[in-house]
């Protein structure tokens, strides 16, 4: 099937060298950093790690995020996502590439990536991360690809792809269970030492997701003859909407907690996020437009008309994806250790070769991306019509 | 082929009768001429290796004269650079207030200002620590004898257990320590028996596992006995009759963030 | 044959760059090693085991040494000889051997290896 990828419109070219430049670009930065060390980056002994691991954290919620579409096709039986699953898994696949890389990139001895198979430790939670990770991107990989060849033959695909179909749904769940135990399981580190974080985790990536792959069907509709479908972008905004108003809810559980038992050390990150604290405020507009984004994307999904008028419920997948972004993305790594163990605030913003090397990591997620969907809307359309 | 911990221990004993290195200690001897060298040996094995600091001694002589001795000379002997820039401070032992040292005890009324009061920090080689339970290679790990140790050829430079550790206790070389700044490093490497560290390696105290291995005390600890401060006093927590256990039953000591569950084996007397 | 032009060209181009490196080497065969003892290895007449051992083998020997002493705390070897000697490779291999670049480099040069052990064991210093 690879070869429907190397027939395409001058737009899809001109997108994938767009997209190369990019990646090339990310590429000698991170050849600089290689040589360098992580000195490049705004990371420091206090605030260590940064983007990257947001990054991989946020992406391994649009992974998870991705079993929206197929958990009610294959559990509830909801027809209507037949034809879309193949985008969720798809989705899911270049948004764990991304994952791999970011951890990649954020390593200080790469050459040593290896020693993690080498010395298997179970007891720590980034051993687990990188099984779960592995095989949901096997599972993915395997499954679609299947499914795929299957539909474009015009037969059944096999009993066994179902088996492993049933095993994807669970693990889409685990795979960020896992991410979310890398924080919630270190003592001294009040803003993650919560046990609804995993929770958060996941409603935040079951809003990110569907909401990313609600605006990418909105444009797979635009430039390809392949159309996802009015229902099931309908469907796929009342899931936005749910999520979106578990993940706020369970934004507001922390609150409370931190601030009606008055522990200090539960409050000093919301502090910092949305005052400052002890005359430090770099995160503070941005978790305000984090706040006022989501409130925008409550109000259009929650408001029947918004949600079914599809312009207005891509305006509140954005308004999802921004708000998620920073808070996930951002926000969560960061403000995990401000203040550090000394009660004492160090900064962190990323520096200009940190971001680069983030853009090439997007830019090939986002390649892988658009050759599997080109691929699997080709096949669509060759059945379709 | 290794050499059993009878034969080691007498080797070590030489060793630090002599006060020489393990290597110079071998230099001098053949097999077989080993007798009668354990007696005089400070230190023997031990299975919960600890520290208890006295922190009037240290305050006193810091108020004097600003004294870091321990801090220089742990630096020196374990090659530590001088980064310039407090983002990117490799600490092994260092100074902080009180107030920070000890977040979770706040008391604005406290005697003395002690608030303000340098206190000395390093690694709290906690008998359930966090780090080595978050390392995914094993880098970091608990050695028999209650040393938290390092292995830096295995560390990939995660840095699970920086955000592990609670204590603050661990640095991560953002550069090669051969490119810190030399107008802060004229004679780095200052210890030419002691390795460097690669960039993208995780390091921290290391209890000097290589002195102790020679029947020697701590280089913070040594240094402060020798001029006559007393503060740091090294030896086993599981020995009843340690130095160590009879300051403990003397004094009233706390240890830092101990609701926490690690267990840290540095104590305080204040 | 369909597009058998096409085929053949990109054979001979695939082949002409898999032998490059040869062509582009040729001529100009690299020196043979020749690691130099200093006259205090010369006169230790053997290293901490055999000749050839240390030959073929002394990086599995270092890699125990390191795993051995960091890991597990045996800071010392015995030789086949008996002499006990200290696990370190800046302490007391590099005692011995002092001349890295007239040692160790001849030949970890001449195979194209670079072990990373100096990124943090210090190399001596050698008189020019």
């Amino acid at each position: 099937m690879l070869e429907k990828a190397l027939k395409g419109k001058q737009g899809y070219w001109g997108w994938l060298i767009f997209l190369l430049v990019l990646m090339g670009i990310g590429f000698l930065c991170y050849l600089y950093q290689f040589r360098e060390g992580l000195i490049v980056t705004g990371m420091s002994r206090d605030v260590s790690w940064g983007f990257y691991i947001g990054q991989l954290t946020y992406f391994v919620g649009i992974a998870a995020g991705g079993v929206m579409v197929v958990l009610p096709y294959y559990i509830h039986d909801y027809k209507a996502f037949g034809k879309i699953t193949i985008l969720g898994e798809f989705l899911a696949i270049s948004a764990v590439l991304m994952c791999f890389l970011f951890v990649f990139v954020d390593l200080g001895n790469p050459v040593r990536v290896l020693n993690v198979m080498m010395y298997p430790t179970p007891n720590s939670i980034l051993f687990w991360d990188m099984i779960v990770l592995n095989i949901y991107m096997l599972l993915n990989l395997v499954i679609g690809w299947n499914v795929l060849t299957a539909e474009r033959k015009n037969v059944p695909y096999q009993k066994w792809v179902k088996v492993l179909i049933y095993i994807a749904i669970p693990w889409a769940f685990s795979i960020h269970t896992v991410t979310a135990f890398l924080y919630q399981g270190l003592p001294g580190r009040h803003f993650w030492l919560t046990a609804i974080l995993a929770a958060r985790f996941l409603a935040s990536a079951f809003a990110s997701g569907p909401a990313l792959l609600i605006l990418i069907c909105l444009i797979v509709r635009k430039v390809t003859n392949f159309d996802p479908g009015t229902q099931q972008i309908r469907t796929l905004g009342g899931i936005v909407a749910y999520a979106m108003i578990l993940n706020v809810f369970f934004c507001l559980l922390e609150l409370f907690t931190a601030f009606y038992s008055g522990i200090p050390g539960h409050q000093h990150t919301w502090v910092y996020f949305f005052a400052g604290y002890e005359g430090y405020g770099r995160f503070v507009p941005w978790m305000w437009v984090s706040a006022v984004f989501a409130f925008i994307s409550l109000v259009l999904l929650i408001i029947p008309a918004t949600r079914r008028n599809l312009d207005t419920l891509g305006v509140g997948c954005a308004a999802v994806i921004i708000a998620t972004w920073i808070d996930k993305g951002l926000g969560l790594v960061v403000g995990g250790f401000i203040p550090n163990p000394f009660d004492k605030v160090t900064e962190y913003w990323p520096t200009a070769p940190e971001m680069f090397i983030s853009v090439g990591v997007w830019a090939t997620g986002f390649f892988v991306l658009t050759i599997l969907y080109k691929i699997a809307t080709s096949v669509k359309e060759e059945v379709g019509a | 082929m290794g050499v059993d911990r009878r034969e080691f221990l007498k080797i070590a004993g030489y060793a630090a009768l002599f006060g020489l290195g393990g290597k110079a200690a071998i230099d001098i001897l053949a097999p077989g001429q080993l007798e009668a060298a354990m007696e005089g040996v400070p230190l023997t094995e031990a299975t919960r290796w600890s520290m208890v600091i006295r922190m009037r001694n240290c305050l006193e002589k810091v108020e004097k004269d600003g004294c870091k001795e321990c801090i220089s000379a742990c630096h020196r002997v374990h090659n530590v650079p001088d980064w310039g820039n407090p983002k990117h401070e490799i600490k092994w032992i260092w100074k902080e207030a009180y107030q920070n040292s000890f977040p979770n005890h706040p008391n604005e009324f406290i005697d003395e200002g002690i608030n303000d009061k340098p206190f000395i920090l390093l690694c709290n080689h906690c008998l359930n620590p966090p780090c080595v339970r978050v390392c995914p290679t094993k880098a970091t790990f608990k050695r028999p004898d209650g040393i938290v140790a390092m292995d830096m050829h295995r560390c990939i430079g995660c840095r699970f257990c920086m955000a592990g550790c609670p204590y603050g206790s661990r640095s991560f070389n953002w550069g090669s320590p051969r490119k810190a700044p030399k107008e802060l490093n004229p004679d780095f490497p200052t210890n030419r028996d002691f390795p460097e560290r690669s960039k993208g390696v995780v390091e921290k105290c290391n209890f000097c596992v290589e002195l102790v291995a020679k029947g020697q005390l701590p280089v913070c600890v040594e240094t402060c006995d020798k001029i006559k401060v007393h503060a740091l006093n090294f030896g086993d927590l599981d020995d009843p009759e340690s130095n160590v256990r009879r300051l403990l039953r003397k004094h009233y000591s706390v240890r830092r963030k101990p609701a926490l569950g690690t267990e840290p084996n540095i104590f305080y007397i204040i | 044959m369909y597009d058998g032009g096409k085929i053949i060209a990109g054979l001979i181009i695939g082949i002409g760059l898999l032998l490059a490196p040869f062509f582009y080497n040729a001529g100009t065969a690299a020196k043979g090693p020749d690691p130099q003892l200093t006259p205090k290895a010369k006169e230790a007449k053997q290293c901490v085991t055999t000749t050839s051992y240390m030959r073929s083998s002394h990086f599995s020997l270092l890699d125990e040494w390191r795993n051995t002493a960091v890991r597990e705390n045996e800071r010392y070897f015995r030789s086949p000889t008996g002499k006990i000697y200290y696990k370190s490779l800046q302490v007391t291999c590099m005692d011995c051997h002092s001349n890295k670049t007239k040692f160790c480099d001849q030949c970890h040069n001449y195979m194209s290896v670079a072990p990373f052990c100096w990124d943090c064991h210090i190399v001596p210093e050698e008189k020019k």
